[in-house]
């Protein structure tokens, strides 16, 4: 069966500095891929590729099949991929239903269904109590699922998430990761995360792509990836050992 | 919308309709003033409030649509029931333009509100050399009477007036609400707050950006035609003038953007204060010109410093009343 | 067309350019730097302008030498206004800064209308109506001198930014206002004389301009839309882009007006803001805003 989601040989400058170079990787349907990598390495970079915030200069993308490189980021969103900010972005002068309702319009047949939908998916990560609010009296965990549940509500088929686990205690993490791993099973949902947090990373991931200078230098397994030296000499330098 | 707001309404909405039973010719002229700028401020509201555009170059419209009803009217006798259409369909033409060129070459914030202000000066020293509709002398209508109601051309009494702006004020008011609840209002409102967000849930933000655009302008342009058949002469250094589109946004600005009383709340308030500053100085034997806008220059500079969400949100919580 | 008269035209369409790019650098500097939308820009050049003609009217005083008191008073009106009005503004949302000066704007134009009056107001000295001629190219005096005076004025700022120490500090808040603060940068303070700075351009340009022509209290709002046009025409952030967006704007104001009618000058000049506003809007000397 053909990937989801096709990165193929994607190379991206930016005034001369290139960001990345000649990257490929794919993400199978239903599939938790995790993107890992140094700051710097270009992770954010290949999210905003695929998400249609800019084309790539080489390579292409391709979902379902479908080229999508060039895109909008709203045809992009449209054609089944959601994504989260790195840094948040809420819309905060709307409740949290009101925000997540925009997410839902994109696929319901009006705004009443939209409210609906979009009431179940707040419920689900644990913000009913807060419907109401104003998004920006929420505390930063809060936001970050609320960044969540907007993306969710657009039914996407591949969700990017942009290192949501930052900032949220082990507790908070872990049930990030619980709502993850039961949208996964539950509805097939295809999950591709940057996370710095490698907690969530290992307990989510079932396949890890690893990026240095804009380069992969790294695919496979958890456990394979981590005693992988190209991988540990990135992170640690040259002298570590396992 | 909860019980205690529709109750309010009702009581404004039975009261405004009995107004100009027992209103002196005046307060009727001071009314008519202020639904004027209600609904004025509504629409541009809908441009600013809700997707977060700022024009101040709203006077465009207004006067485009003055000019097209009244020339139609001059020339031709066409009534303004008729000439609205073209009215409209100038300024929609003329909004999508302004929309389509800012929005394409990714023109926000200051900038936009400066390409506003270009258009709109650039349009009223243009006017002054349109010879057909006047220039600079100005074009007049006939007022063939004020007795009674002539409906189809708008000629007529004062109360005649007040309804008919009346009207356009509660549709203004019923549209946005509805517009308010749809999927118009919430992408509106998300790209307001952030754009970049709203693309990312699938919003096509340069189409509904130039939906506001073109919904604000086409509604301004009815005040543009009413404008034209109330004062019955059109100068295109007053009707194009900065101060009409800066006297536009200050009942929204004032009152609360974004919000639908907002509007209204800030018309009202900003007339009732001035002429009631101008009765108080000419009572006291003075009559100073230029002191009411002095006074709406300080009032804005209160509010954006103090109030900077307006007076209705304020207003609204102290009343115990939601949104 | 004789082109002698052409070249008068242009020649003092070119100096009173000069002083419109006297007004914009005051602008630019105080946009580049604060980056609030100076709405009230006009209106302090009218006052300027009413300055030195309420000088001249009192003490017979040549609108060159009010230049030192008007510019000190600016200065210390441009601080304050700063310090204590729109300090507390940089955190709020664009729409709620540039109200505000719209409101200081509304203010002032109107706070004129009542103390002059709507009628036109000027100076009268000799050498205005005396001209320097090379052979048919007349140049008017006054014109020449005002000129001059914006050039030195504009220079001498320069000169502040590039080589003083408290220039180069108020360039680096301009740059980076994180980085300025955290290298113990009193920003605000900076903001503060920032636009002292550029209001007493604006003072400087206004004792020049009443030379030029009459003020009226509706020349406020005018000034204002002017000194926009040229400071993004010429480019944000760039003072000799000032300089030479008001040279620009001073010459094709005067060729429109006689090439075409005088009234279409303005028109020229708001067809040109939007041009650049489409094509090019970094301006033509500035550097691209992110």
């Amino acid at each position: 069966m053909s990937p989801l989601l096709e990165v193929a040989t994607v190379s991206k400058s930016f005034r001369g500095l290139k960001a990345v170079t000649e990257a490929s990787f794919d993400v199978a349907k239903g599939d938790i891929v995790g993107l890992i990598g140094p700051n710097g390495a270009g992770k954010t970079t290949i999210f905003n590729l695929v998400a249609g915030v800019f084309a790539p200069d080489h390579g292409q993308v391709r979902f379902a099949g479908r080229r999508i490189d060039g895109l909008r980021p709203d045809q992009v969103c449209a054609a089944g991929i959601g994504r989260t900010f790195q840094i948040v972005k809420p819309f905060a002068g709307l409740s949290v239903l009101d925000n997540v309702t925009v997410g839902a319009l994109q696929r319901a047949q009006g705004v009443s269904a939209a409210k609906r939908h979009a009431a179940e998916i707040v419920e689900r990560l644990g913000l009913g109590a807060k419907r109401e609010l104003p998004a920006s009296s929420l505390t930063l965990p809060d936001r970050k699922r609320l960044e969540v549940a907007r993306a969710l509500a657009t039914r996407p088929q591949l969700l990017l998430l942009d290192e949501v686990m930052a900032g949220l205690t082990p507790t908070e993490c872990d049930q990030m990761v619980g709502v993850f791993r039961e949208l996964n099973r539950a509805e097939g949902l295809t999950i591709l995360l940057i996370e710095h947090v490698m907690r969530a990373v290992m307990a989510l991931a079932r396949h890890i792509v690893v990026l240095n200078h804009g380069e992969v230098i790294s695919r496979g397994a958890p456990e394979e990836v981590v005693r992988d030296p190209a991988v540990l000499e990135c992170y640690l330098g040259e002298e570590a050992e396992v | 919308m909860n019980l205690r707001i529709a109750g309010l309404l009702a009581l404004l909405a039975a009261a405004l309709v009995a107004l100009p039973l027992v209103a002196s010719p005046y307060v009727l002229s001071v009314a008519t003033l202020i639904l004027y700028f209600a609904y004025a401020g509504q629409a541009w509201n809908v441009m600013m409030g809700f997707a977060g555009q700022l024009s101040l170059g709203h006077s465009l419209y207004v006067g485009l649509a003055g000019y097209a009803s009244a020339g139609l009217f001059f020339h031709y006798g066409i009534g303004p029931w008729a000439g609205l259409w073209l009215a409209i369909a100038l300024c929609t033409a003329a909004g999508a333009a302004i929309g389509f060129l800012a929005f394409r070459f990714g023109i926000s914030g200051v900038y936009f509100a400066l390409l506003t202000i270009a258009f709109a000066e650039f349009t009223r020293i243009g006017f002054d050399h349109i010879k057909w509709l006047g220039g600079p002398g100005g074009l007049f209508i006939k007022v063939s009477q004020r007795e009674t109601w002539d409906l189809a051309n708008l000629r007529g009494t004062p109360e005649m007036f007040y309804y008919v702006m009346l009207a356009l004020a509660a549709g203004a008011f019923v549209l946005c609400w509805l517009l308010l609840r749809s999927r118009a209002g919430y992408y509106w409102q998300a790209i307001r707050e952030n754009e970049e967000a709203a693309q990312a849930l699938g919003i096509n933000t340069f189409r509904w950006k130039m939906l506001a655009v073109v919904v604000s302008a086409a509604m301004t342009s009815l005040a543009g035609v009413f404008f034209a058949f109330y004062y019955n002469n059109l100068f295109p250094e007053q009707v194009f003038h900065i101060s009409r589109s800066i006297e536009i946004i200050l009942g929204p600005i004032i009152g609360g953007i974004g919000t639908l009383f907002g509007p209204i709340l800030g018309a009202a308030v900003l007339t009732v204060l001035a002429d009631g500053i101008t009765e108080l100085l000419a009572a006291l034997g003075l009559e100073i010109p230029g002191v009411k806008q002095v006074f709406y220059g300080l009032v804005l500079l209160v509010v954006v410093m103090f109030l900077p969400n307006g007076i209705w949100p304020t207003l609204a919580r102290r009343l115990g009343l939601s949104k | 067309m004789p082109w002698d008269l052409v070249l008068n035209v242009a020649i003092a369409g070119i100096l009173t350019g000069l002083v419109y790019g006297l007004m914009a650098l005051g602008l630019s500097v105080i946009f580049g730097v604060v980056r609030v939308v100076n709405f009230a820009h006009g209106e302090m050049m009218t006052i300027a302008m009413y300055a030195a003609v309420v000088l001249f009217a009192a003490f017979r005083l040549d609108p060159f030498l009010a230049v030192l008191p008007v510019a000190v008073a600016f200065f210390a009106f441009g601080y304050l206004l700063q310090a204590g009005l729109i300090n507390p503004f940089i955190t709020r949302p664009e729409h709620s800064q540039f109200m505000l000066l719209v409101a200081v704007a509304i203010v002032l134009v109107n706070g004129l209308l009542l103390a002059f009056g709507p009628d036109a107001r000027n100076v009268l000295v000799d050498y205005q109506l005396e001209s320097y001629a090379v052979g048919r190219i007349l140049f008017d005096k006054a014109r020449v001198f005002a000129a001059a005076m914006a050039v030195a004025t504009s220079a001498a700022l320069f000169a502040f930014f590039r080589f003083t120490r408290t220039g180069k500090a108020i360039r680096a808040c301009a740059d980076n206002y994180l980085g300025a603060k955290v290298v113990g940068l009193n920003v605000k303070r900076y903001y503060a004389l920032t636009f002292g700075l550029g209001s007493a351009c604006v003072a400087v340009a206004g004792c020049m301009m009443i030379l030029l022509v009459d003020v009226t209290p509706s020349l406020g709002p005018a000034y204002t839309l002017l000194a926009f046009v040229i400071v993004i025409v010429g480019g944000l952030g760039s003072m000799g882009g000032a300089l030479l967006g008001g040279v620009l704007i001073g010459l094709s104001e005067a060729l429109a007006g006689v090439f075409i009618e005088p009234s279409a000058k303005s028109m020229f000049s708001f067809a040109l803001l939007i041009l650049v506003l489409l094509f090019r809007p970094q301006g033509l000397l500035g550097r691209k805003v992110s």
